[in-house]
């Protein structure tokens, strides 16, 4: 097909496909528009076939590692991992809503970065709720803290973020090292946050909080999922091993859903449905086939564009420039579609240039929810999804939070880069 | 007529409110304790979650707005309970949701008294003692209001000394 129509059909079966992942109509999951958008790609000869199964064979182990991921992070719940996290930083902060707030940090960015951004979004965010308003605490900080760190706190392991994910094949790094050269930029973007939260909501931070004689009983009497949290730090360990043993790291999280599923399902505390169910195959089938339909935008010409606009280079500007290009994409377009068309070009540019692109889409979603484009053309159907666009104080959250972590993680990164090399 | 009062309560200085109120009030006043939860709260939650692309929707009960919204129902109910023991007299109770600064001045339409607590830095006597939306209430609260101190008032030395070059004093 000739370039220039390619290029219009390619982007055409991109925007649609992201336009039908973020309306949903009638509920279909998003694979619904995805998958037929893939095939139309190879179909209208805009990707070859051969270069479209590459992408497959590439996505594969991802998102296998993503599934065993998921499992872990649903087994935890039905352990009680969550709840008993919620009880013991109820005891823990002794009624100090600034206490409570600190331990919000620290267990909403381990179990980012342990569990993924999904698993503190849908799992400990309700959590952290319950745990203020049983204090009588005010939840908004706390709230606040959790969906933040959801995303600004997923830069530390391949797992805690899709997008790393991704990332994480195309840069080459093992495992551990991804993890090293992440922990300051990780730590900075956690800084960060706390610095501007901490002031923020200053006038919310207020009183003492008191647990009800029943709920201080419970907490001492109920005992923790040292089960779950024992495989969780072996299969933390065995990601960091993986790589000498020359074992894929998704084999790691693989195993590592299964010592909690066995016992789980025995127990009959979970159901073969149930873990079906938290694999979210369409949402495995929709990253597929997503991949194919980004991969199709870059043959048709935008990849060239993108490795022009990408700078290349170890300096802290060009890590800055990368971390803006990447955090003002995921804005635009939401951030995996981003993360999909950087990363050929930032792989071609070293791993250091990948990281960069990971601060941009880790931490810039917490600007807008969906990405401004969409949140703009489907403001109605965000709405009636219990979506509505960004009010006023999230916006302004972000718009201080953003550019402070962005900044802090990127030089963090530089410091990380030049000290590990 | 008794008076009807409204006493605004938020998580953190409730007690505070409930106890400076509670002297202050005639015998005879209808009082309702009012308690708002921010809508916000569940929204960024829902937020939170519509950002997460491709995930489908949660089946249902496991929907974190949802979940946050029927909790805070719940919670609310306690609080004002909780308040009502407190406050050591009958009182109706009332949950509302919202943007919490607008919902109150609402709710203040038809009462004689509304009593609101002061919620930002209470080191000093000052400005800053009222946060955001306590100070929206108390500019367009459309009936009296008493304005309390949860805790105990700063003293008089609290408040900064005029600066040298303030109003009033030109320099030489």
């Amino acid at each position: 097909m000739p370039r220039a129509p390619a290029e219009t059909i390619a982007l055409l079966l991109l925007a649609a496909t992201l336009a039908f992942a973020v309306v949903r109509p009638h509920g279909l999951p998003e694979a619904v528009a995805a998958v037929p958008a893939a095939l139309l790609t190879v179909a209208l000869d805009i990707l070859p076939a051969h270069a479209a199964l590459d992408e497959l064979r590439n996505l594969g182990p991802t998102i296998g590692f993503l599934a065993a991921v998921l499992v872990l992070a649903e087994l935890c719940e039905r352990e009680g991992l969550f709840a008993a996290a919620g009880r013991r930083m109820a005891v823990a902060c002794r009624g100090r809503p600034v206490a409570l707030l600190g331990l919000v940090f620290l267990v909403g960015s381990t179990v980012t970065a342990v569990l993924s951004l999904d698993a503190t979004v849908v799992l400990l965010t309700p959590v952290v709720f319950a745990t203020a308003v049983r204090l009588r605490l005010r939840p908004k900080p706390q709230v606040y803290a959790c969906t933040h760190l959801a995303n600004s706190a997923s830069l530390l392991l391949p797992v805690s973020n899709l997008t790393n994910l991704l990332a994480f094949r195309a840069s080459g790094l093992s495992f551990a090292r991804f993890a090293t050269t992440m922990t300051l930029p990780w730590l900075a973007a956690i800084g960060a946050e706390w610095v501007v939260l901490r002031r923020t909501f200053a006038s919310d931070l207020v009183g003492r909080g008191e647990l009800d004689a029943a709920d201080r009983a419970g907490a001492r009497s109920a005992g923790g999922p040292t089960y779950a949290v024992v495989v969780l730090a072996l299969t933390l360990v065995g990601f960091g091993m993986a790589q000498l043993a020359h074992l894929d790291p998704a084999v790691i999280a693989g195993l590592g859903a299964v010592a909690l599923a066995v016992p789980a399902l025995a127990g009959r505390r979970a159901r073969i449905a149930d873990l079906g169910r938290a694999a979210a195959v369409p949402f495995l089938l929709f990253v597929a086939a997503l991949g194919v339909v980004v991969r199709g935008v870059s043959a048709a010409g935008l990849g060239p564009l993108v490795e022009r606009l990408v700078p290349t280079g170890g300096s802290l500007w060009s890590l800055l420039a990368v971390a803006a290009l990447a955090a003002i994409l995921a804005n635009l377009v939401n951030n995996l579609p981003a993360i999909l068309l950087l990363l050929p070009a930032a792989a071609a540019a070293g791993p250091g240039t990948v990281l960069a692109c990971l601060v941009g889409v880790n931490v810039g979603p917490n600007l807008t929810w969906v990405g401004s484009l969409a949140t703009l053309l489907w403001r109605r159907a965000l709405r009636e999804r219990n979506a509505e666009p960004p009010i006023g104080e999230f916006l302004r959250l972000g718009a201080l939070t953003v550019p402070v972590a962005l900044l802090a993680a990127s030089t963090a990164l530089w410091l990380a880069l030049r000290v590990l090399s | 007529m008794p008076m009807r009062a409204l006493l605004w309560l938020v998580e953190g200085t409730w007690q505070g409110c409930v106890d400076a109120a509670r002297p202050l009030l005639p015998a005879d006043a209808e009082i309702t304790l009012l308690h708002v939860t921010p809508s916000e709260v569940a929204e960024v939650a829902g937020g939170a979650l519509a950002g997460l692309l491709g995930r489908g929707r949660p089946e249902p009960g496991r929907h974190p707005a949802e979940r946050i919204s029927a909790l805070s129902e719940e919670s609310a109910l306690e609080l004002l309970a909780a308040a009502e023991a407190r406050l050591g007299r009958a009182a109706r109770r009332a949950t509302r949701r919202g943007r919490v600064e607008h919902v109150v001045v609402e709710a203040a339409r038809d009462t004689d008294l509304l009593v609101v607590a002061r919620d930002g830095d209470r080191s000093r006597l000052g400005p800053a003692s009222l946060g955001p939306a306590t100070r929206f209430v108390v500019d367009h609260a459309p009936c009296p209001v008493l304005l309390v101190w949860p805790d105990e008032a700063p003293g008089l030395e609290s408040i900064p000394p005029p600066p040298p070059h303030g109003p009033g004093r030109r320099p030489a």
